[in-house]
């Protein structure tokens, strides 16, 4: 199973490194945000619970974008039929598709905290980058879960592209919650968290219950 | 099978409710702190149990139609969801209600358990829509019991996240479901909390009978039609047959399928 | 918080209950369209093939 979900993960990977649909769109995407929330706050420099709420609705209405290519891409050319020909599991084919997400999650981040940091981040980013790079690893876990699962809900129907975000928002509402409320203090300068550890708790229990979720519901997305 | 349920549940529910009513508006006292408001306590927080109960066996039962693959299943599930969003919108209208007459807005952001349901609201929302564009029977029912399972799951998950929200940002929780009640209060909460269950168990019980009842007419109908068809193409050839229906003419069902249907009686 | 008077209480508490209420009785309204859509589809199949419909037989 191992082998098949690398061969998958593999393939994906190639398919974005010489296509380029998905992560590139949403640094664009995660950038232009920046943009528009500098306009509509009015403000050249953000921070507190502000900049902490925009960095993470920024991130999270990027998933979207991310979630909606996971599966479109391969039922319109075919890939999904093969690979459910192929002999191999089918939690294997949820195991790569999440894989893939969280890769390109991260490839994201790396592009839009700098970003972030540089166009609308008041206090300084580099004391807090421990504590939010942890708390961005951890939510891109669950949302690489949830992302996984909801894109494979949505691409079977007929309104998919707005069955997929409208389902995805409600669903990351928990991590909006712990990522906002845990990243607040690291960005009121003083830096020092005082609660990360309970939000990263809730993030963890987060990540467990939809891993374990769709490991068990994947298989029933993908029959016939 | 379903109506014959009905009846003693129907009267069971009716004598639920009147009860409730007389314990909430006679036998109660009036809250110390909020007075006569208080009363939409005894409807709005047993509407918003029985949603969440509603919702989290939607999603057993939609495990039960994966397990088992009987769509009895999936059309129970379906159901017990339906009516839970639609005790859903009452939990939210009431509860508006509630914080307007106390607090004087109509949507208070401290309150964890109207917060919870309006998320919880939103994401529900979606299970029609999605339910409905899928074409394919087989796959709806599947592709809906996941989300049902992943929803029940969900549920309690937000429950969790939106307590901790509000309980790290706004210390002081407005003890509505508080635990100290007086025990006139708590009996009559418990009366009426079981009486919503009553009537949420008796419309489930009606819907699923009119949807049984529609399943198995429209099984029926492509039955006949079948066999009138077979009869009009084989000519008489399936005469030996036995048919449910002793011999009306073919033709007779033609005609009738495109007249319009007289009176029964 | 001081309580609000009886009159002003009464209509939010009412307003509550009818909210309820009138949930309830739109839902039996669809439930009960969806059985007069039942009861129509059922007089077709009964012309369809299944008894002599009892007018015709007197």
């Amino acid at each position: 199973m191992i082998a098949a979900t690398l061969a998958i993960l593999r393939k994906d990977l190639r398919v974005e490194l010489r296509a380029r649909e998905a992560v590139p769109a949403m640094a664009l995407f995660a950038v232009t945000a920046f943009v528009l929330f500098h306009f509509a706050f009015d403000r050249d420099a953000l921070d507190g619970d502000v900049a902490a709420g925009t960095l993470w609705i920024t991130l999270l209405l990027t998933t979207v974008l991310g979630v909606n290519r996971l599966f479109v891409a391969e039922r319109e050319q075919g890939g999904l039929e093969a690979m459910l020909l192929a002999p191999i599991d089918r939690t294997a084919i949820f195991v790569a598709k999440a894989a893939a997400l969280f890769l390109y999650l991260v490839a994201v981040e790396v592009v839009a905290v700098p970003a972030f940091a540089l166009l609308l981040l008041g206090p300084d980013l580099l004391g807090s980058l421990p504590a939010l790079a942890a708390l961005l690893l951890l939510a891109d876990l669950g949302l690489a879960a949830v992302g996984a699962l909801v894109g494979a809900l949505a691409a079977e129907t007929r309104a998919r592209e707005v069955i997929g975000p409208l389902l995805l928002l409600p669903l990351v509402v928990p991590l909006a919650i712990a990522g906002a409320q845990a990243t607040e203090p690291l960005f009121t300068g003083s830096g020092a968290a005082e609660d990360l550890g309970r939000w990263l708790g809730l993030m963890g229990l987060y990540a467990t219950i939809f891993v374990l979720l769709s490991v068990a519901l994947f298989d029933f997305l993908l029959e016939d | 099978m379903y109506g014959r349920a009905l009846k003693p549940l129907a009267l069971a529910t009716a004598a639920g409710a009147a009860l409730a009513f007389g314990l909430i508006f006679f036998y109660a006292p009036l809250d110390a702190d909020q007075g006569f408001i208080q009363k939409i306590f005894y409807l709005h927080v047993p509407m918003a149990i029985v949603a969440l109960l509603g919702f989290l066996a939607g999603g057993v039962m939609a495990a039960m139609h994966l397990r088992t693959r009987r769509r009895a299943w999936d059309m129970r599930s379906y159901v017990a969801i339906h009516l839970s969003i639609i005790l859903a919108v009452g939990v939210l209208v009431t509860g508006s209600i509630w914080a307007k007459a106390s607090w004087g807005h109509w949507w208070v952001w401290d309150e964890p358990m109207l917060v919870s349901f309006l998320i919880i609201f939103l994401l529900y929302a979606v299970y029609q829509p999605l339910r409905f564009s899928i074409d394919d029977p087989e796959r709806q029912a599947r592709y809906a019991s996941v989300f049902a399972i992943s929803g029940a799951a969900f549920t309690v998950l937000n429950f969790v996240a939106v307590r901790m929200a509000a309980t790290y940002t706004h210390p002081r929780v407005f003890s509505q479901t508080g635990g100290n009640m007086p025990p006139a209060m708590f009996l009559t909460f418990l009366v009426a909390l079981g009486a919503m269950a009553l009537v949420f168990v008796t419309l489930w019980t009606l819907e699923l009978g009119s949807k049984n009842a529609a399943e198995r007419l429209r099984r029926a109908r492509r039955h006949l039609q079948r066999e009138a068809d077979g009869r009009e193409a084989g000519l008489g050839g399936e005469a030996g047959r036995p048919r449910p229906a002793a011999g009306a003419p073919a033709a007779v069902s033609v005609s009738a399928a495109s007249a319009p249907t007289p009176a029964p009686r | 918080m001081p309580a609000i008077p009886l009159e002003t209480a009464g209509i939010y508490v009412a307003a509550a209950y009818i909210v309820f209420l009138a949930l309830v009785l739109v839902y039996v309204a669809i439930i009960g369209r969806k059985v007069g859509r039942l009861e129509r589809e059922l007089g077709e199949l009964e012309q369809l093939g299944g008894e002599p419909s009892r007018d015709r037989q007197r």
